[in-house]
């Protein structure tokens, strides 16, 4: 704690303080929500995170109008690069855009409240369990929540099949009908780059209780990240059968194809 | 609904030694005549209120029944998680409880409200937020310590269903504190340097004794029946509000995760149980909409005056 307020003296300045405080959000007598997010940790992620945003990843955002500056909203961008950075710098652009900042929630894979330290770093700062229940409630709370329908599949894939969409969950389109929420698709772009996995050493990830271990880099590297937000996509209740649902996350898939294959067009190099 | 207006009732509550049952009995007493039950010792209570110490499994619990017109029954009484073996806290909890019920069913009572608790959701990583009513009840599935409190409830909704004219209320209080509150949370709270797990602080809600007693009563006096979440629209992280009190945080190292319970083990605080050891880890947040929508209830009391409340004792206490 002490820390911490020493860390956010000295690294959050007066544009990210007004940038969170002005954010919409209801929070509890002590600043924190159900989920545990609270301004303070958010501040704190906002200034590292913001600083790989500007200086180390040179982030490249178009299409941020397509974001609802108020209400509920799913964001469901492609995975990639075995760590969550892909998130992490949506997440910037949400709570940066001009037109409508919003505090990003973005859903997270289990494990991550078993890590000390990480877990309740991560709801600090807005995320939380990838779980429906989680999700229908922040929803009806109007939050904007970044999904990754990929999961671990997306994340841990290895180089060869970098850029290419793995089998979505159907969960996300379930919730978003269920709570009549607009699917915003996002094209990502570099994060590919930033961390290329060349085998995935499963053997010695099951025994730690991780998803993957992959074979690359230890730290990510300066790889150029494009973010392509694409226009709502909106559904109706009216699935009767869940193979109605396939060809709606085939257009959400097919959408986000598309953005990806905008982003790699304009890419001129991959690190500049 | 105005006191005027309620017929006067034969009320019996159990667990009448603790603050919450004084509570809830003060707020009755005007309009109801009051009958006192506790298994430890015969409740020093006002003149116009029975007292009795009498344990719930033994016959002599049924003179009561026979000798009072009982009309409802507000179940407080139980053996906490901090006291006494499993195997105690199981009979009393558990048997008793269905005495309770049988006796309730035989002589026609038609209201009885349980206190149950927010533990009976187990702490799992994987708990979504809030935890509904209808949510799993996965603390036996984490710890032995914790099936009386889970049977408590499957037995009360037996007979919820069973016999619906015992309009059967249950409520599940998220950590309830405030002066004269002896659990777990509570003494935890009132103490200067308070463990807590390196890298954990999980969300949790505080409801004050005060409310809780209103709660209670609104959900014996109103009509209705059920299970309902009782729990206030304010959260907190665990570390956060230990300084809040005045408490020094104690750091145990949380892995792996053996250790931290092995030395609450070998330090014997009752205030921090080893099987209770997760719910300082993850969150159990719960929602508590339908049971204020329901009685239309509002906790007057916020986080900062039970922060408020334990800093000052501490103060009395260094003072004196």
């Amino acid at each position: 704690m002490a820390i911490s307020r020493w860390l956010a003296d000295r690294i959050v300045g007066a544009e990210i303080h007004d940038t969170i405080d002005r954010l919409p959000k209801v929070l509890g007598s002590f600043g924190f929500d159900p989920w545990g997010y609270n301004r303070s940790t958010a501040k704190l992620s906002l200034a590292g995170a913001g600083w790989l945003f500007d200086h180390y990843f040179r982030v490249r955002v178009e299409g941020l109008e397509h974001i609802p500056p108020t209400g509920r909203v799913m964001m469901v961008p492609n995975h990639s690069g075995q760590l969550p950075l892909d998130g992490v710098m949506l997440g910037v652009a949400m709570a940066r855009n001009r037109a409508g900042p919003r505090a990003p929630r973005a859903m997270i894979e289990r494990f991550f409240p078993t890590v000390p330290f990480l877990g309740n770093f991560m709801n600090g700062l807005g995320a939380v369990v990838g779980d429906p229940v989680n999700c229908g409630a922040m929803l009806e709370h109007e939050e904007a929540i970044i999904v990754f329908p990929e999961g671990i599949r997306g994340s841990g894939k290895v180089w060869h099949k970098r850029y290419q969409l793995q089998r979505f969950g159907t969960g996300f389109m379930h919730l978003a009908m269920r709570h009549r929420t607009p699917i915003v698709p996002v094209g990502i772009v570099g994060c590919e780059e930033t961390m290329p996995s060349f085998s995935d050493l499963k053997p010695l990830a099951r025994p730690l209780g991780l998803p993957y271990i992959p074979l690359g880099p230890l730290l990510p590297l300066p790889a150029r990240v494009s973010l392509h937000i694409g226009e709502p996509l909106r559904f109706d209740n009216d699935c009767e059968h869940e193979h109605d649902i396939a060809p709606r996350i085939e257009q959400v898939k097919s959408e986000i194809r598309k953005l990806i294959r905008r982003g790699l067009e304009q890419r001129q190099s991959i690190y500049r | 609904m105005s006191a005027s207006r309620i017929k006067p009732k034969t009320i019996l509550v159990t667990g009448a030694g603790g603050s919450l049952a004084r509570r809830v009995m003060a707020r009755l007493m005007d309009r109801h005549q009051v009958i006192a039950v506790d298994f430890r010792r015969k409740v020093q209570t006002d003149a116009q209120i029975p007292s009795y110490q009498v344990d719930l499994s033994k016959r002599r619990f049924e003179d009561i029944f026979r000798d009072h017109p009982i009309d409802g029954v507000i179940h407080l009484g139980r053996i906490l998680t901090n006291e006494y073996s499993r195997f105690r806290r199981y009979n009393d909890n558990v048997l008793g409880t269905r005495r309770l019920f049988d006796l309730a069913e035989k002589y026609n009572v038609g209201k009885v409200v349980v206190h149950s608790t927010h533990f009976v959701y187990g702490a799992d990583a994987y708990n979504p937020a809030p935890l509904y009513e209808t949510a799993p009840l996965k603390a036996s599935e984490l710890t032995m310590d914790l099936v009386d409190a889970v049977e408590l409830e499957n037995l009360a909704q037996i007979y919820l269903w069973r016999n619906p004219k015992l309009h059967i209320t249950i409520l599940r209080p998220c950590n309830i504190v405030g002066p004269g509150v002896r659990n777990s949370m509570s003494r935890l709270l009132s103490r200067r340097l308070a463990p807590a797990l390196l890298g954990f602080s999980p969300i949790m809600q505080f409801l004050h004794v005060e409310d809780m007693a209103d709660a209670v009563v609104a959900a014996f006096e109103r009509r209705g029946k059920g299970i309902f979440n009782v729990a206030p629209n304010d959260w907190v992280a665990y570390q956060d509000f230990l300084r809040a009190c005045d408490c020094r945080v104690l750091p145990l190292p949380s892995l792996p995760p053996a250790l931290p319970r092995r030395i609450a083990e070998r330090m014997g605080w009752s205030s921090f149980p080893p099987y209770l050891i997760n719910f300082f880890k993850y969150p159990v947040v719960l929602d508590g909409n339908s049971f204020a929508k329901a009685y239309r209830w509002t906790p007057q009391y916020s986080l900062s005056d039970i922060s408020a409340y334990y800093r000052s004792k501490k103060h009395r206490t260094a003072d004196a």
